[in-house]
């Protein structure tokens, strides 16, 4: 193991570590923050129990929806902007500002348009995740060299074929970037619109239990959501080091 | 200007007639830059073909103008008695001076790549990948990716990959500009050896005279800005050549005859007056 990793993992350990010791002395009171090998045992009985899967299932099913829809409208509509370079320039500014939108503040618009469901939640995880996968598809085609599009044409490849079998697959790493993002954005978008109007989900539940002082609800789903999003996180992350590796650029 | 039709009998594969190529200008106003011609030359079926020249003289441009990446301002190119006119036609492979490998593919689904739409049977598909591998030395890398690759290896496999298609015309654009003087010369022999053994045109830009005197049948020298022939020299050499022909007394004349007719050009593309030998 990387003395890097070590270290990693021992500074995790450490902030755990020192966050038992407080909590167990009382320097921060049980009402504030349960100890951490607390709200482990919580979390599992939470989860042996199943009293809470419904609203987990939900939070997790809309998210990877959210996800998968960045993912597939990002990398679909960064293809045609590559290729048009005026509506490239046209919304290159667009992009770079897109992230100034507080776009939580259009939710009572989004249930206008999409009713109360689940709808506008995933339309928001699904917003805040595109524009980083358009971002980032767009740099990784942006750096294909000519010479593979021309061994393309010479192959009698099309745009559809051309961009399938040689820009895509170039670009994979710089997607993968965009998806690690768009995992972050679909989480945030999803638990952040639950937290506001949802009557389900995570994120519905912790700001239940956080009304309630139910500290033994509200840390551990905290808590999972962490490790489901750092865990997603990292298998793309090791995925695309692999494709880096592959290619010679690590 | 030299007509590069052949002497001797033979059917033409390709011919250019009264072909240049003039870019666009930069900024409206400015003139376009003439960077080709007038070319007329022929290229009979099954002989090799080298173009020598000074940087920036277009020879890259004619490679691209016979494979369909660009279209001729005035003029006609034609494969196989059919014009080209920015179509890139069937049996047309291409090397590129630059790696041109698919850095995601293993060495095998590189080769394999511009087979797939060729709709043929997997046994075949697997006949010609296993003998393009072996043919360019490289069954023993096979699994590798190109990154596992040295500069050298990496042209092999481009090669390969064209090989594999079967193409009847092949241009190479200076594929050994990236190799030390030993492996170029191996690689020359490489390709003889393809040469000899599919029987295809194939049509070499470089800027070594000496891998232009070895490798051709006929040398093509082009002049400087905008590229025209200026002289055709046969070399003569047996089909059956290979790198040892360079300690010939012959290799020395016609590599002379090459820098005779290129020196001048070569004082022109570096923007200096020129001065006669």
């Amino acid at each position: 193991m990387r003395p890097a990793v070590i270290c990693r993992i021992a500074l995790l350990v450490g902030l755990v570590a020192m966050i038992e010791v407080l909590c167990l002395t009382g320097v921060i009171d049980h009402i504030t923050m349960q100890p951490p090998h607390r709200i482990a045992i919580d979390l599992l009985a939470i989860l042996a129990s199943g009293k809470l899967n419904g609203a987990i299932a939900k939070t997790m099913g809309n998210a990877a929806l959210a996800f998968g829809l960045a993912l597939v409208i990002g990398v679909a509509g960064a293809i045609p902007l590559h290729r048009f370079r005026p509506v490239r320039e046209m919304l290159d500014p667009l992009f770079a500002t897109y992230y100034a939108i507080p776009i939580f503040a259009f939710y009572p618009l989004l249930i206008i348009l999409f009713g109360l469901g689940d709808a506008p939640q995933i339309f928001i995880g699904a917003m805040l995740g595109i524009v980083a996968v358009i971002v980032n598809t767009l740099n990784g085609l942006d750096r294909v060299p000519g010479v593979l599009l021309k061994t393309a044409r010479v192959n009698q490849m099309g745009p559809v074929e051309t961009a399938w079998r040689v820009t895509l697959p170039y670009a994979t790493p710089y997607i993968l970037t965009g998806a690690k993002l768009a995992v972050a954005y679909s989480f945030i978008g999803i638990i952040g619109a639950e937290f506001i109007m949802s009557r389900g989900g995570m994120g519905y539940e912790i700001s239940f239990a956080y009304t309630n002082f139910d500290n033994a609800t509200m840390y551990p789903l905290i808590v999972l959501i962490l490790l489901v999003s750092v865990a997603v996180n990292t298998l793309l992350a090791r995925w695309e080091k692999r494709l880096m590796v592959r290619r010679g650029l690590q | 200007m030299t007509d590069g039709s052949p002497k001797s009998a033979g059917q033409a594969q390709v011919s250019l007639r009264g072909v240049d190529r003039i870019f666009d200008a930069a900024r409206k106003g400015d003139p376009g830059v003439h960077a080709l011609g007038p070319i007329d030359l022929e290229l009979r079926q099954g002989e090799f073909f080298a173009i020598v020249g000074p940087s920036g003289c277009g020879k890259s441009t004619l490679l691209e103008l016979i494979a369909g990446l660009s279209v001729a301002t005035r003029g006609e190119v034609a494969f196989e008695g059919r014009p080209i006119q920015g179509k890139i036609p069937e049996g047309v492979g291409v090397v590129f001076q630059e790696d041109a490998s698919f850095p995601w593919l293993s060495v095998t689904d590189n080769i394999a790549f511009g087979l797939r739409r060729m709709k043929l049977a997997p046994q075949e598909q697997q006949r010609r990948i296993d003998w393009a591998l072996e043919l360019m030395g490289l069954t023993a890398f096979a699994q590798s990716f190109p990154a596992q690759l040295s500069g050298g290896m990496r042209q092999r496999v481009c090669i390969a990959r064209t090989l594999v298609t079967e193409p009847r015309l092949i241009l190479l654009d200076e594929p050994f500009g990236a190799l030390d003087q030993q492996t170029r010369l191996l690689m020359g022999d490489e390709v003889l050896n393809l040469w000899r053994k599919t029987g295809a045109t194939v049509f070499l830009i470089t800027h070594a005279l000496d891998e232009a005197a070895m490798l051709a049948d006929r040398i093509g020298v082009m002049s400087a800005r905008p590229g025209r022939l200026i002289d055709i020299v046969e070399t003569g050499w047996s089909k059956d050549r290979d790198s040892r022909i360079v300690q010939e007394d012959a290799f020395g004349i016609i590599t002379a005859r090459l820098w005779r007719s290129l020196r001048e050009e070569s004082i022109k593309s570096l923007g200096k007056p020129g001065k006669a030998a």
